[in-house]
Formats: structure tokens, sequence, C-alpha cells
């Protein structure tokens, strides 16, 4: 098993929106198949942290990185990267959950059907990547309905489906639960800790308690700092810095 | 009653009477088109052309005149309408020069429609040598249509969400992709809606065409692009200010401006059932 090798290993890493710098100095390796997460409160740059893994702060015009996060040894904060191939490798699952206004089956080839696959594989690839996002029983009989007929948390666990069919070898999402009730987050808690074997997730998260549920390691970031970073069960219980303790416990943010 | 409640009264009724006013407007229009020219219109005045000197017969090769050239203007306008909305929306970094190169794209729609003729002369009469036809009056009409057909283009891809562009390019996707497989196909129905209320306006123009392809009055029908052809609005504008025989051909005259409003009407009836149709094809 290869648990233990560095996924990412991000060294000396700046990151600024025009003048403003977002992150400072963060340094920090992520382990492969284990479950990562962020937290801080609004603002300490996290979720920008997580939106770096994939280069999809390169949206924003004015945005600059300095330093270096290397993903299985690749530099991806290179100018000459190829940003495609890095985010068919880094998949996301964003906030809000984002179905396209396709057939659920249309959600989930469409990642592969880009890529090129040949139509003949792409039905066993969607069913593969929802049952690995534990949602083919309840769509299996309806995968030609429009995706946006599902639920929160379907949709959500859809937007799961649609990154693992390109076989990504890490899942970032940001703060994927935030928009979904406490059964849906808890079937999605359950996904996340299961998907660990097969990739490495990195999750952004505002829910402590969450973070504490289903990850092996946390980073706390505060104000573009990188204040602790360790095992999760550490963290919340012995962290090492004062303001983690005051952030765990819930005395701000 | 309160000085408040008097306020509200003459507030709400001022703006009653604003109403009232531009409704009547309209209505005398209908009223005074329609009842002159309703009488006219009859199977034969469609499908007929103009006889004796145009005292009589129908008014079939400006219906044909008007199509030709709406298609022609539609294939100019559309494609590169899109095309720089396209670009102006998802390419351009948001610079002067963009904001720049907008303002004047919003100042072109209000550029009066004569000086787009004058111009089509200039550029495709003679410096194109496509000479006075249905090609150089659809291009002329083409252009005056662009500002409207970007705009409209421009706002209906504001309208797709981010998290589609974003959702697309996560998976993988280039810029294209992402844009031409989940941007496109959601902004078309806002695209066409926008097109042809562009294109229903050019229909009922007269200056943009005036020189440079209308003809007074043909005898047969155009048979290639670089014929001349007449068209409804011009021919509007002959029947009730140019020919000889103005009283007389009246009737004929108040027939082809019902044809052409009718026309414009149907346009943009059929802009917004499409829009309904494609809306509601997106949701199932």
């Amino acid at each position: 098993m290869e648990q233990g090798r560095k996924m990412v290993e991000v060294m000396n890493f700046n990151f600024f929106y025009g003048h403003a710098q977002c992150l400072k100095n963060i340094s920090f390796d992520i382990a492969a198949h284990q479950v990562t997460s962020i937290i801080g409160p609004s603002g300490c740059g996290k979720s920008t942290f997580l939106r770096c893994l994939n280069r999809m702060n390169d949206l924003i015009p004015s945005a600059r990185m300095e330093g270096s996060i290397k993903i299985d040894g690749q530099d991806i904060s290179a100018p000459g990267l190829d940003v495609v191939s890095l985010r068919k490798k880094v998949g996301m699952v964003f906030q809000k959950p984002n179905p396209f206004p396709k057939s659920i089956f249309d959600n989930v080839a469409y990642g592969l059907r880009i890529n090129g696959t040949v139509d003949k594989h792409i039905g066993d690839k969607v069913e593969e990547s929802l049952k690995n996002a534990v949602l083919w029983d309840e769509v299996k009989s309806r995968l030609h309905e429009s995706a946006l007929s599902l639920s929160g948390g379907q949709q959500q666990r859809l937007c799961v489906a649609r990154a693992l069919a390109i076989a990504p070898e890490i899942v970032l999402m940001d703060e994927p639960a935030s928009a979904l009730d406490p059964v849906a987050t808890a079937k999605l808690e359950e996904l996340i800790i299961r998907l660990k074997q097969k990739y490495t997730i990195i999750i952004v998260t505002h829910n402590m308690q969450q973070a504490a549920r289903i990850s092996d390691m946390t980073a706390f970031f505060m104000q573009g700092d990188l204040v602790e970073f360790g095992l999760t069960n550490q963290i919340f219980t012995r962290p090492k810095k004062q303001i983690t303790e005051e952030y765990i416990t819930g005395r701000f943010g | 009653m309160k000085s408040s409640d008097i306020k509200q009264f003459l507030g709400l009724n001022a703006l009653r009477l604003c109403m009232a006013v531009v409704l009547l407007i309209l209505f005398v229009i209908f009223y005074d088109i329609i009842s002159k020219g309703a009488g006219k219109i009859s199977w034969a005045f469609l499908s007929q052309p103009p006889r004796n000197g145009m005292t009589e017969g129908g008014i079939f090769p400006a219906i044909v005149g008007t199509f030709c050239v709406t298609v022609i203007t539609a294939v100019f306008a559309i494609p590169f309408g899109v095309g720089c909305a396209i670009y102006l929306n998802e390419y351009a970094k948001d610079s002067w020069i963009t904001r720049a190169i907008r303002m004047a794209i919003r100042n072109l729609s209000g550029v009066p429609s004569i000086v787009y003729g004058l111009f089509g002369v200039v550029l495709f009469v003679n410096m194109m040598q496509f000479g006075t036809c249905i090609l150089s009056a659809g291009l002329t009409l083409g252009l005056m249509t662009l500002p409207w057909t970007i705009t409209a283009s421009e706002e209906a891809l504001k309208s797709i969400p981010n998290a589609y562009r974003e959702g697309s390019l996560a998976l993988g996707a280039t810029k294209w992709q992402a844009i031409r497989t989940n941007v496109l196909p959601y902004a078309v129905p806002g695209m066409l809606t926008g097109s042809i209320l562009g294109l229903a306006r050019a229909a009922g123009e007269t200056a943009p065409i005036l020189f440079t392809g209308a003809a007074f009055s043909l005898p047969i029908l155009p048979s290639s692009v670089k014929d001349q052809f007449m068209a409804l609005p011009y021919h509007l504008y002959i029947m009730s200010t140019q020919h000889q025989a103005i009283v007389k051909v009246r009737p004929i005259a108040y027939g082809t401006a019902l044809v052409l409003i009718a026309l414009v009407f149907f346009m943009n009836f059929g802009a917004v059932v499409l829009r309904y149709h494609l809306r509601k094809q997106k949701k199932d």
C-alpha cells in the first residue's frame, strides 16, 4: 500500500489577488489516501488554497502565485504546466451542487466525453462512478431524467460521481455539505471516508465536527497563515497553539 | 383625506395617465392601419405583382424581396454577432479596451439608419463592387443589426451561471470545450430571441436599403443575390409619397403597411414562442 506517500507538497507558497496577499508562506505535505481537512474562519484563505491545487484561480485575472506546489512530484505552479491534464488528475466538488442541466447519465458522462472516451465504454464507467459515489441504487431506474430533479444531497453525490468518472487521483471538496441537510450530510461524509481507499481527499469545511469526524489530518488556516497542521485527533484534543484551541472550542470564528 | 393619501392618489393616477396615453397612440395607429388596410388583404394581393403602373395588383415581389434581404441579414449578423459576443463575454479580459469596444457597440445601435445606408453604398455597392442588389442591402442591414445581436448574445451568455463553466473546467475541459458544450447550448434561446428581434427591426427599415438595392418597381422576381429587389417598407414609402396617383393607391399603401406590421409582429411573436420552447426543452 502506498499510504504515507506524499501526494501534495506545498513549499513556501504565497498567493495574491492583485496587491492583497491571501496565502502567506504556506508549507506542508498531504499524504496519499487520506482525508485532509482544511478548517478556519471565513476569509482565512482555505478555499483559495484549495482552488490553487487545480489552478481554478487562473480564472481570476489578478491572481498571482509564488513558491511551489508539487502534486505527485510535479510543480503545478510552473507557468507552462498543462492545466487541462492537471484538472483531470485533481477533481473538484464545489460548495453548491452544480449539476449541469442534462440527464443524470449525461452529467457523469460529461467528463468522459470531453476527454474522448469511446461511446461503448461510457455506460460502464458511468455505472461504476455512480456506484463509487453510492448513488447508483437511487438513480439506476431513471438515468435519463434531468439531474435537476434530484434532491440536493443526491445532486452533490452526482457531482462526486461526475468528478470520479474521469479517474482523478485527488478529489478536492469545497465545503461540499454546506448546502445539505443533516441526513444528506451524513451520507456524503460516509462516502468521503469510503473514497479515501482509492483517492486522496482534501476537503475545506466550516464545520469543525465534520472535520473531526471524517479526516485523518487537519490544517488550520487563519488570515492567510497556516497556523497548525497535524493529526486530526491531536489538533482537536491537544492543539499546540493557543489560537487553534480558541478556534476549535468556538471562542471565535 | 390625509395629504400623504392625496399624493399617493395623484402619483398613481399620473402614472396611469402616462400608460393610457401610450396605449391610446398605439391603438390609434393600429386602428387606422387595420381599418383601412384590412379590406385590401386578399390572396390575390399577397400573391400577385403590381399592375398598371402600380395602381392595381398586389405586393408579392415586395414580400419576396423583404424575405430574401432578411435572410442575407441573418446569415451575416447572427454568426458574427454571436462570435463577437462569445469573444467579449468569455475570452476578453476586462480592460479599458474591451470597455471601449462595448461602448462603441452600444453606440452603433444608436446610429441613424440612413448613415448605415450611405455607408453601405460606399462599402458594398462601390468599393466591393457588389452593385445595388439584395446582397449589398442585406449586408447593410446586417451591419445595422450587429450591435443588437452582439448585445443580445452577450446578455444571454452572461445569464449562464459561472458554475457551468467552472464545473466543466474542473473536469478537464479546455476553455473552448467548456463554452461549446456547457455554455452555448444554454445561451442559444436568448441569443436567437435577441437576434430575431433585431432582424424584425431590420426587415422594417427603409433608409439602409434605399440606395443599396431596393427598386421602385420590378416586373420579375430577383433570381440571384446580385439582383435588385422590391421591399415592403420601400414599397410603402413609394405608395404613400412618391406615386403619381397618390390618392388612388392609398388602399394599397395601407394594405402594405398592414402586411409589414403583421410580418414584424409574427417575427417577434415567433421569437417569444421559440424561446419558450427551447427553455422548456432544456428543463425536461
